[in-house]
């Protein structure tokens, strides 16, 4: 078990991490488009020319920018360090595989909570009001962390290619949207529907989200909670195992 | 543990696969030494830096550096590194990728900064501190590199061919600095090609190859250890024929260099006898004629056995 000391320590120096992939990441193309523009388009294909409310829109409209955003910066970082020739003096320096982890999933997080306060704000102007202010607050909060840290699984492989990382980032991400209760109620789906359902992180942030503005959600929100905070830790101990295995090998 | 030790492998192995890219290599590097680590391409050098800096770990074996394991965070704490081929954030300033750098080894801000601007003025980089990295030439960019090894201000500093494709000013700076930290009682641990490089700095040289160590010891010691590699360079003022002149008594082999010709042997005095003679029976007239010892380069070649037999 390691001191507190060496804990507080990487731990700045996780945050020493963050500051840089804000700095060099945020701005570079792929975030923004996969990040950024991706789920506000997808969204209103799927929503333009429908009659449905506000408030079943805006949980939805969330859900999907929060989970596009915060899995958008945490894949590519490693690989593009590795192909930029940056990994092996990163590697060298007195910080654990599991600090620069943690350092790509803060960034990564930090970004998806700054893009939702839009959607947050869009639905606020549009009369939208958050009954239940603290659990929102919370499951964005926990879903931005949860969606981050599934960032950091997609680029496990030792792939040095951003552009491989995102296609296979796509792969999982693309059907997520659709089976998670976004654009189709989790009452409407047929039973099929519903298990598939329970297997997305996201299914459980629309849910809680949808609770916290409507009033009512499939699931308890205690469980949404709950369930969230299991894929939040078990992304975090997948990719941190996996990554010690697969980062040497980039180099 | 001896305290004079300042990197300790035992045994150090990797593999790749099939490939036995380190064999079992053992040595000792002391306090304050500068150290080379010579072998030709894919004998395992920057392989076994990358285990020492504790990028990669061995399959079999340890090391140590002052006292510490290798790849822990405390002997990372005390080394500073110059890998191969690394490059600093290009989309970052000099000067923040040192700030990065400092916050990595946990150096106080004050300090970061007093040892940044002493660094990059050092170097010649301070009045392009502020620019983006991506903007520097190369030889900048190695310097920024230095820099950013030497900013946690390291007991012991693993450089893996530092001055590979640079200009000469800036491969002369970089000596120079290297010679300078050497003499204030740094470790020094330099891999390079560059066998001139290796003779000027180094107290003593490792040369490797196919991942086994084949030799340690000072430089001028391997130089003259290597027996049938004093030479005589020569050249005539007409043209000569190769079979007869080595065939001239003395002579191991040859080897022809533009209008000159080198033959090596094991007795030098005979040999420049015999090619007085050579040249007066066949009515050459010597224009040049030069003895030479063996150079690290020749002992690199005889020891890595790569050496051609003849011209």
């Amino acid at each position: 078990m390691p001191d507190m000391p060496t804990v507080l320590q990487q731990a700045r120096r996780s945050l020493a991490i963050a500051r840089k992939d804000v700095r060099i990441y945020y701005a570079k193309g792929p975030v923004i488009i996969f990040g950024v523009l991706f789920p506000v388009f997808l969204f209103l294909s799927f929503t333009i020319g429908r009659h449905l409310s506000v408030d079943f829109m805006i949980p939805g409209l969330l859900g999907m920018i929060l989970f596009f955003t915060a899995t958008s910066v945490s894949p590519i970082v490693i690989p593009w360090e590795a192909q930029a020739r940056t990994l092996e003096r990163l590697m060298s320096c007195p910080v654990k595989i599991e600090t620069i982890i943690v350092g790509d999933i803060l960034a990564s997080f930090i970004f998806g909570l700054a893009i939702s306060l839009v959607p947050i704000l869009i639905g606020l102007f549009l009369g939208i009001t958050v009954l239940s202010p603290l659990i929102f607050t919370l499951a964005v909060i926990l879903a931005a962390l949860c969606f981050a840290s599934l960032g950091t699984v997609f680029s496990i492989p030792p792939t040095n290619l951003p552009s491989t990382v995102n296609m296979i980032a796509a792969v999982v991400k693309f059907p997520v949207v659709f089976i998670s209760g976004i654009f189709v109620p989790l009452d409407e789906l047929p039973a099929w529907g519903q298990a598939v359902a329970y297997i997305s992180p996201l299914t459980y942030f629309t849910d809680i989200a949808r609770y916290s503005i409507q009033g009512r959600g499939h699931l308890p929100a205690a469980l949404d909670l709950l369930v969230l905070l299991g894929f939040t830790i078990l992304f975090l101990v997948v990719a941190m195992k996996l990554h010690q295995g697969t980062m040497p090998r980039r180099i | 543990m001896n305290n004079d030790i300042a990197i300790q492998v035992v045994n150090l192995t990797k593999h790749y696969g099939e490939l036995l890219a380190v064999d079992h290599l053992s040595f000792t590097v002391t306090r304050g030494e500068f150290f080379g680590f010579l072998g030709p391409n894919g004998a395992g050098k920057t392989t076994t830096v990358r285990m020492l800096t504790g990028v990669i770990k061995a399959d079999e074996g340890t090391a140590s550096i002052l006292e510490y394991k290798a790849g822990s965070l405390k002997a990372k704490q005390v080394t500073g590194v110059v890998p191969e081929m690394a490059n600093a954030y290009g989309d970052l300033s000099g000067w923040g990728n040192l700030m990065l750098m400092a916050d990595l080894y946990g150096i106080p801000a004050s300090l970061a900064r007093e040892r940044s601007t002493r660094l990059m003025q050092e170097t010649g980089l301070y009045p392009r501190k502020d620019s983006l990295v991506r903007t520097y030439s190369k030889g900048m960019k190695q310097r920024l590199i230095l820099c950013l090894a030497l900013v946690s201000d390291p007991e012991v500093l693993f450089l893996d061919e530092p001055t590979s494709g640079l200009d000469v000013q800036s491969a002369r700076l970089i000596k120079d600095l290297l010679q300078g930290l050497n003499a204030k009682g740094k470790t020094i641990f330099l891999t390079t090609h560059d066998m001139e490089e290796a003779n000027q700095l180094c107290d003593r040289v490792a040369i490797i190859n196919e991942g086994k160590l084949v030799a340690v010891d000072a430089p001028e010691k391997l130089r003259m250890a290597v027996s049938g590699m004093h030479s005589v360079e020569v050249s005539f003022d007409n043209m000569v024929n190769p079979g007869v002149l080595a065939s001239i008594p003395g002579v191991n082999s040859i080897k022809k260099l533009g209008d000159k010709w080198r033959l090596y042997t094991t007795n030098l005095g005979e040999l420049v006898v015999s090619l007085i003679n050579y040249s007066s029976s066949n009515g050459l007239k010597i224009i040049s004629l030069n003895t030479l010892a063996p150079s690290l380069e020749d002992a690199f070649m005889a020891l890595t056995g790569k050496e051609k037999k003849d011209a």
